[in-house]
């Protein structure tokens, strides 16, 4: 028998690929639309989207992680699975991973394979563009991993977009700040390593806290 | 030492002992802050720089000292309700929430007060106000959320939670904007950075830092106590205090 990380981890992409309204699709749509409107607002001026264009890259991809933040633990909330998974002897901190990864999975991923090419709409060189490509791979999975956390903070609310984005955005302004401060360096054509490693670094460090804390806060949510 | 600390514990217990603290920690709070405002605003010399501007300093540090202060303090007692499962832990958690934030809001907007002359901006991209600007939504993030769940003693832990991941990530925001200023050679000039403070200018302002904690103390105390009555409405010696009353 396969272990109920994976188990987990193909049961929830797969119920994502089932639901239209919450695919992938949705999301990385929302993505290249969030971006579009910024160049729309900055009247297609190439040489401010040049500078600006990261950023709305990583305002677009954060954003975009929490529009479907909703979906990880509420409808397993909902019809009791969440009940059923905490009698499990597994620990909880592991299926609290699985989810989280299915999350990264279908939001995290799609989004790494769009920005590039957002980045080519803004006007930035390769070099830039690859390095964006890079802090945006290192910082999906932080977002998953921040938003599962404030999801499961919410998850016995009925309506809970505007509190979790809330509760979960300043906890991830350091991720901003180095993705921002490593593009800048590069445009700068300083060492950009120090601020990848520091990106790393937090991931670890989410990776390692936030399924405890996000195991605790469901064990408190669903009463246990 | 610890019988007392859990005799102290008991919602009762707490409800009198912040009761009889409350009026002399508020009378000496108002004391201080009065005999503060004094020293600050007649009897210290102006800055041979910012002339009287500066004064605004002696409302401004002691808040944000506060405003940090508080953020642990209900961090504090969060663990603490968590680890020991005291119940009236995260009530003084909850308690310090809305004054700790009035405490940031007040830093911000006389930073900005301050700033306007002093840097000709209202507002500078600067770590301590970036990190003080975040300070803010975590407040308000964590009243936010106690507010939206119904089931009180569940809000509660999910709210101490929440404290603790806020707790660890401070040091890690106010770094990161530091940081980013160095690699950006920032312009903006830091008044904090003089090098000492005559003692004319620090004894006001340790003044008026000893009131807003007692100030906070009292307003905590009052908090506590009505958040007592009304979680614990239904035992009996709520209902008595009722009937004698």
């Amino acid at each position: 028998m396969k272990p109920l990380f994976f188990i987990i981890l193909v049961r929830d992409i797969k119920l994502v690929g089932r639901n239209p309204g919450e695919s992938a699709a949705t999301t990385v749509i929302f993505f290249v639309i969030v971006a579009t409107l910024f160049s729309f607002a900055a009247n297609t001026d190439l040489a401010m989207l040049r500078v600006i264009g990261p950023t709305v890259v990583w305002v677009a991809a954060l954003l975009s992680a929490m529009l479907s933040l909703d979906s990880i633990f509420k409808a397993d909330y909902a019809d009791g699975t969440l009940d059923q998974l905490l009698t499990s002897p597994d620990s909880l901190s592991m299926i609290v991973l699985a989810k989280v990864t299915a999350h990264w999975v279908v939001t995290g991923l799609p989004l790494i394979v769009v920005s590039p090419i957002l980045g080519i709409l803004m006007g930035l060189d390769f070099r830039l563009i690859g390095i964006l490509t890079l802090t945006v791979v290192l910082s999906t999975p932080i977002f998953s991993l921040v938003g599962a956390f404030g999801a499961a903070l919410v998850v016995a609310q009925k309506k809970t977009g505007v509190l979790i984005s809330l509760l979960t955005l300043p906890l991830c302004v350091p991720i901003l700040i180095y993705s921002a401060s490593a593009v800048a360096a590069a445009a700068a054509g300083q060492p950009i390593s120090g601020h990848l490693s520091l990106l790393a670094a937090f991931l670890v460090l989410s990776l390692t806290i936030l399924p405890l804390a996000t195991a605790g806060t469901v064990r408190i949510a669903t009463g246990g | 030492m610890f019988l007392w600390f859990h005799r102290l514990s008991t919602a009762k217990n707490f409800y009198k002992l912040a009761g009889r603290v409350a009026p002399w920690t508020g009378a000496l709070a108002g004391l201080l802050i009065v005999v503060g405002l004094y020293l600050a605003l007649v009897v210290a010399p102006p800055d041979y720089q910012q002339k009287d501007a500066y004064r605004i300093m002696f409302i401004h540090v002691p808040s944000a000292w506060m405003s940090m202060f508080i953020y642990v303090f209900m961090a504090i007692c969060g663990a603490i309700g968590l680890i020991w499962r005291i119940k009236l832990a995260f009530l003084v958690s909850t308690s310090a929430a809305v004054i700790g934030a009035s405490f940031t809001l007040t830093t911000l907007v006389t930073g900005s007060i301050w700033g306007k002359p002093m840097w000709g901006a209202w507002w500078a991209w600067d770590a301590r106000l970036t990190s003080e600007l975040i300070l803010l939504f975590l407040y308000l993030g964590f009243i936010a959320l106690q507010a939206s769940i119904p089931s009180r003693s569940a809000a509660q832990k999910a709210g101490s939670i929440l404290l603790l991941c806020g707790v660890i990530n401070i040091p890690i925001i106010h770094y990161s904007v530091l940081w980013w200023h160095t690699l950006h050679q920032d312009p903006s000039i830091s008044k904090f950075g003089a090098p000492s403070i005559h003692s004319s200018m620090l004894a006001p302002l340790l003044v008026m830092a000893f009131g807003f904690m007692l100030f906070f103390l009292t307003v905590v105390a009052i908090r506590s106590r009505a958040l007592i009555l009304e979680s614990e409405k239904s035992s009996r010696w709520v209902q008595e205090m009722g009937e004698v009353a």
